[in-house]
């Protein structure tokens, strides 16, 4: 398994570092419902077999966040994305494009 | 007249006659409409389960359901080592229940299942340490479970060819529980499935679950790729593929699937008669009775469930392996292989009902699955037959990361990749 980072090119799985799934986000902690949605953040997982959006970080090269789309059952990769463009994008799509 | 009993009479009767007339160890079952208690995973912990359901608990009519053969999971893929040297209370009462069945298995249940207490030697490399070690001891002790802090020369009368001068870790002494060993790992599926069997449960292969029937939030039964079958109790004992199957029942669970791997190398002679540890990185090492060197180290980190891993852990494991033992450096590598590890939030595992009446839930274990195998069924068949936790695995409950209480003996937090 190699990543094809945006910035150096396909490298060595042990350039990166994982931190998990990327479809969770971060709830509002002053929400009322704070305390059941940190739970649900902070513990429960899809932990899906097959395609998969996580968020790697490239250690020992150039330090991007990245979101690697990756299917669990062959390990093939999809895609790789700017962890940033990511965020960009769903912020947008919330906001509704303003 | 079939042969049942195991015993060296048996084999000589057998041997006087061509070994024509061995029982089965078990039935080729076929699915029944319903059974009082189905068990979801023909494992270790599945047949361990019914096992325990049938002897102890007087549920015979029961069902493991297994998608593949018995066995073809992760207790057929482990590395077979036993110990009960944990830390925390939730666990190290929960781990010596499980220590002591092991010492009793093969009388308990007549199957050969090479329990061999070789002792376990975790070694330490640096005074903090030697502390940290000294902790996990006392807390052992403090638990009736025996453990000894050897120092530097202790080890070294064990094991004079380790390297002691590794410049950066060198080996200060070690963590021995004498009682520790390693068990025939197929053995132990097999042996619990036949003595099942023999006591009434159902073993069906080759049968995977596609859904289950749920009517007013009770579970009644399961479809499987063999029709569907009712049960009043359902109990899944699925590993690494918990969350997918748990799914299936709208149930989402504080579990990462992730891979492990796993290596044999060439067999060679007698060459390291205990289980050690290297405590500087994450290597463990035996060695099988065919001569094989038997060791692992860290999980992969990614989520997986492809049984099989990366190189990088690869090179990993065996930096581990020379820096404690370079004398292996010329074995050759035999063979590697991964299986799905079903990694809980917080490194323990999870035996307790779900929100669904009549749908208990056995996971979680991490990689440490194979030497809870006895105390889980145990555990598990207590909860579905009296509907209340056993004593030892009462700390083991789903809703214990809403509530608080994890058992974290790693103490890494919620990032399952780490424990």
């Amino acid at each position: 398994m190699r990543i094809n980072c945006p910035f150096c090119g396909e490298r060595s799985l042990d350039e990166f570092v994982i931190q998990g799934d990327a479809s969770l986000t971060r709830p509002d902690p002053a929400a009322p419902d704070a305390a059941a949605a940190f739970y649900t953040y902070g513990y429960e997982r899809a932990n899906v077999a097959g395609a998969h959006k996580e968020l790697w970080y490239h250690s020992a090269g150039c330090h991007a966040w990245l979101v690697v789309s990756r299917d669990t059952r062959s390990h093939e990769i999809a895609s790789v994305t700017l962890a940033k463009n990511v965020a960009l994008a769903r912020a947008k799509a919330s906001t509704g494009g303003v | 007249m079939a042969t049942d009993h195991y015993s060296l009479w048996s084999v000589l009767r057998e041997s006087l006659t061509g070994h024509k007339t061995w029982k089965p160890a078990w039935r080729a079952a076929a699915p029944k409409p319903s059974y009082d208690a189905i068990i979801v995973g023909g494992g270790g912990h599945g047949l361990a389960t019914a096992y325990y359901l049938a002897k102890r608990y007087g549920v015979t009519n029961v069902a493991v359901v297994e998608k593949g053969w018995i066995g073809s999971g992760n207790v057929g893929r482990n590395t077979t080592i036993v110990r009960s040297n944990y830390l925390l209370p939730g666990n190290i009462p929960f781990y010596e229940a499980s220590m002591k069945l092991w010492e009793g298995l093969e009388q308990d249940l007549n199957y050969n299942a090479m329990v061999s207490q070789r002792g376990v030697l975790n070694l330490y490399h640096s005074d903090t340490q030697r502390d940290a070690y000294a902790r996990r001891g006392n807390a052992m002790r403090l638990h009736g479970v025996n453990s000894e802090l050897l120092d530097r020369d202790a080890v070294r009368d064990m094991y004079p060819w380790f390297n002691y001068d590794d410049a950066r870790f060198p080996i200060q002494g070690g963590l021995l529980q004498k009682r520790g060993g390693t068990v025939r790992h197929d053995a132990v599926a097999w042996g619990y499935a036949r003595a099942a069997d023999r006591l009434g449960v159902d073993i069906i292969e080759n049968a995977e679950v596609t859904g289950f029937k749920i009517e007013n939030g009770r579970a009644t039964g399961v479809e499987t790729t063999r029709g569907s079958i009712l049960a009043k109790k359902i109990g899944l004992a699925c590993a690494g593929n918990s969350s997918r199957v748990a799914s299936m029942a709208g149930l989402k669970l504080p579990i990462e699937s992730h891979v492990l791997q796993a290596f044999v190398s060439e067999g060679i002679k007698p060459f390291i008669d205990g289980v050690v540890t290297f405590g500087a990185g994450h290597f463990y090492v035996s060695q099988s009775d065919k001569g094989g060197l038997v060791f692992g180290g860290d999980i992969d980190g990614y989520n997986s469930y492809a049984q099989r891993g990366n190189l990088p852990v690869v090179e990993d494991v065996l930096e581990g392996g020379m820096a404690l033992m370079p004398r292996i450096g010329r074995v050759r590598l035999l063979r590697s292989w991964g299986g799905i590890m079903d990694m809980s939030m917080d490194g323990s595992p999870i035996i307790d009902k779900t929100q669904i009446d009549g749908l208990y839930l056995n996971a979680g274990w991490c990689y440490g699955g194979f030497k809870a195998t006895p105390a889980s069924g145990l555990c598990f068949a207590h909860l579905i037959a009296r509907d209340e936790p056993h004593e030892v695995g009462r700390a083991y409950r789903l809703d214990r990361f809403r509530t608080g209480h994890m058992i974290d003996e790693k103490g890494m937090g919620n990032q399952p990749n780490l424990h």
